[in-house]
């Protein structure tokens, strides 16, 4: 099934030139609405003008992640305030979001495009969905939302957490499908073992999940705990947020939305463009968005596009699983962290210095964040309760500045490694790939 | 009379406070008294031990995050009752004790490491009462 088969079987040669209609007309809006790309643009020589095919992207230049810091909250928008619908907003290094805005167009055109996306998990209006992403300033709930209210399906908005009404509603209602991130779908699954839930009742039989990086084994893992086929799905909130690209039931890769957000990969170091099927940096132009659209948005995810008809019929590119990561980021719970974030509360606290360790781990298949910070002599108590108080008090700050909780331990000094270039300051064990 | 106590951070790992037994053993630094005071992630050793400006420096020079904090020695009869009327004064005297710990003790003497925030005033209630007090050079000998 194909929810929009003009645009996702169009021929090759027809979406680029649509695409570089569109990326004209979008350059033309950021040019004269945008004061930071205008400037951008002129510094380099280009107007308007210049970009009249797909062809001239490589001309523009990038946008990065600290150019939305820069631009806090609202300096990218490309339209006036009342024109916007909607704000979301994700974690940053500095304890600052990065902001999103969406005009009711976008709203729209997000809606399709994850309408698409649920649409290649063979999700149709007969279907239940239970919206099991956070609703509120994370893309994930609200994104996953309209898209299947878009497709015609009973939406759930039950939000994450809340184990056991999830499995109350997946028994009561009998959802079909369920949207979250995969370590949810797995924590889900042993649930299920756990409150001995019989699946023989359970109509589950699609999961999207994506917001956080996950493996083939954990896909089998998924399918087989819930009975289902699971199904990966990419975004970013910078670009629109969940429905960038989807997998289809061919599962080759993702199918990215080239009609509203063209793809390139990139050598992170040097910027040159590269051809198909090369490893490299993902790099966003949203052709359509209104609100906040942006030119060559430097995901820092690391991944190969591969071209050529898929066996279900679509002609759009297809996006591995991404590798890694061009920078410091880490994905935990779907919570953006940036180990600088971390020094940034230990450099605030008197009583800390910045030498640390960020632990992230998977038990029972919820990620876990543990902080290492050293005990240094000037501020060590010989008293429990002033090491205990001194602990909760990093634990607070770290997480209203992350976004999540984190378990602080305090170690002795010196053990956390000094190194002479870049710190290791991030343990995965999540052991992914 | 106030008593030089270490404090060390130690971190609940394996073989750590054999770490430091064999540094102080190495530096020919007796300990008189010791407790552990222990979280789920880490302890705080606190120790009365001879030459404590010496074992702060070798402890530091290996590593470990030490503390001198300043403590009282009392010794009170080896007898029931007999910590009972030293602590009832410090109570009356409105002295809190933070922590306090037993030193290995003699036939009819029992002292205890006391820490409390107002150290001073409590040698006072404490002398005036004839409570024995050990003098630094005394307990670092013990």
């Amino acid at each position: 099934m194909i929810w929009n088969e003009h645009h996702e079987c169009m021929e090759r040669g027809q979406l680029a030139s649509l695409q570089g209609e569109r990326l004209k007309a979008m350059v033309e809006r950021v040019y004269f609405n945008v004061p930071f790309y205008r400037n951008k643009l002129q510094e380099m020589g280009i107007e308007p003008g210049d970009i009249r095919t797909v062809e001239d992207l490589k001309l523009l230049p990038f946008t990065t992640k600290q150019d939305l810091r820069d631009n806090y909250p609202f300096g990218l928008f490309a339209v006036p305030q009342q024109d916007v619908v909607r704000l979301h907003a994700s974690s940053g290094t500095t304890g600052k979001s990065t902001v999103v805005g969406y005009t009711h167009n976008d709203i729209m055109m997000w809606a399709e495009v994850v309408a698409r996306s649920l649409t290649m998990a063979g999700i149709t209006k007969s279907d239940i969905v239970q919206v099991a992403y956070g609703y509120g300033l994370f893309t994930g709930g609200l994104g996953l939302h309209y898209g299947a209210e878009k497709v015609g399906a009973s939406v759930i908005p039950i939000s994450g957490g809340n184990t056991k009404k999830q499995l109350q509603l997946l028994e009561d209602f009998g959802s079909t499908a369920i949207a979250c991130t995969p370590s949810y779908a797995a924590y889900l699954g042993e649930a299920l073992d756990e409150e001995k839930v019989d699946r023989s009742k359970l109509k589950l039989r699609a999961g999207i999940f994506g917001a956080e990086p996950w493996t083939e084994e954990m896909r089998a893992q998924i399918e087989k705990s819930l009975g289902i086929k699971a199904y990966d799905i990419y975004g970013l909130s910078e670009v629109i947020g969940p429905g960038v690209s989807m997998e289809c039931s061919c599962q080759k890769g993702m199918h990215i939305f080239e009609d509203h957000f063209i793809p390139e990969i990139i050598n992170p170091e040097s910027g040159e463009v590269l051809p198909y099927g090369e490893l490299g940096e993902l790099v966003f132009t949203t052709v359509t968005k209104e609100a906040m659209p942006l030119i060559r948005y430097r995901t820092r995810d690391l991944t190969r596009l591969h071209v050529g008809t898929c066996e279900c019929g679509r002609t759009l590119a297809r996006m591995e699983k991404c590798v890694g990561r061009s920078d410091d980021m880490l994905i935990i719970r779907g919570v953006n962290v940036f180990p600088s974030q971390v020094e940034s509360v230990l450099l605030e606290m008197s009583e800390t210095r910045p030498h640390y360790l960020l632990v992230v781990d998977r038990d029972n298949n919820l990620d876990t964040l543990e902080i290492q910070v050293e005990v240094e002599d000037q501020f060590f108590s010989d008293e429990v309760k002033e090491l205990e108080a001194l602990r909760k008090r990093i634990g607070s700050n770290l997480t209203s500045i992350l976004g999540l909780h984190a378990t602080v331990r305090l170690v002795e000094p010196g053990t956390i490694e000094r190194s002479m270039g870049k710190a290791q300051r991030v343990v995965d064990k999540r052991k992914l790939k | 009379m106030i008593i030089k106590q270490l404090s060390v951070f130690l971190e609940n790992r394996a073989g750590r406070l054999t770490e430091l037994t064999g540094i102080l053993a190495e530096n020919d630094i007796n300990i008189s008294a010791f407790s552990i005071a222990d979280t789920a992630d880490f302890g705080i050793l606190r120790m009365i031990a001879g030459k404590p400006e010496l074992a702060e420096k070798v402890l530091k020079e290996n590593g470990f995050a030490v503390k001198i904090t300043d403590v009282i020695c009392m010794t009170v009869p080896h007898k029931p009752g007999g910590l009972h009327r030293a602590l009832q004064i410090l109570s009356d005297n409105g002295i809190s004790i933070e922590y306090m710990y037993a030193f290995a003790a003699a036939a009819d003497q029992a002292t205890v490491v006391i820490r409390t925030d107002m150290p001073l005033k409590a040698i006072e209630v404490l002398q005036l009462h004839k409570l024995e007090l050990l003098k630094a050079g005394d307990v670092y000998q013990l």
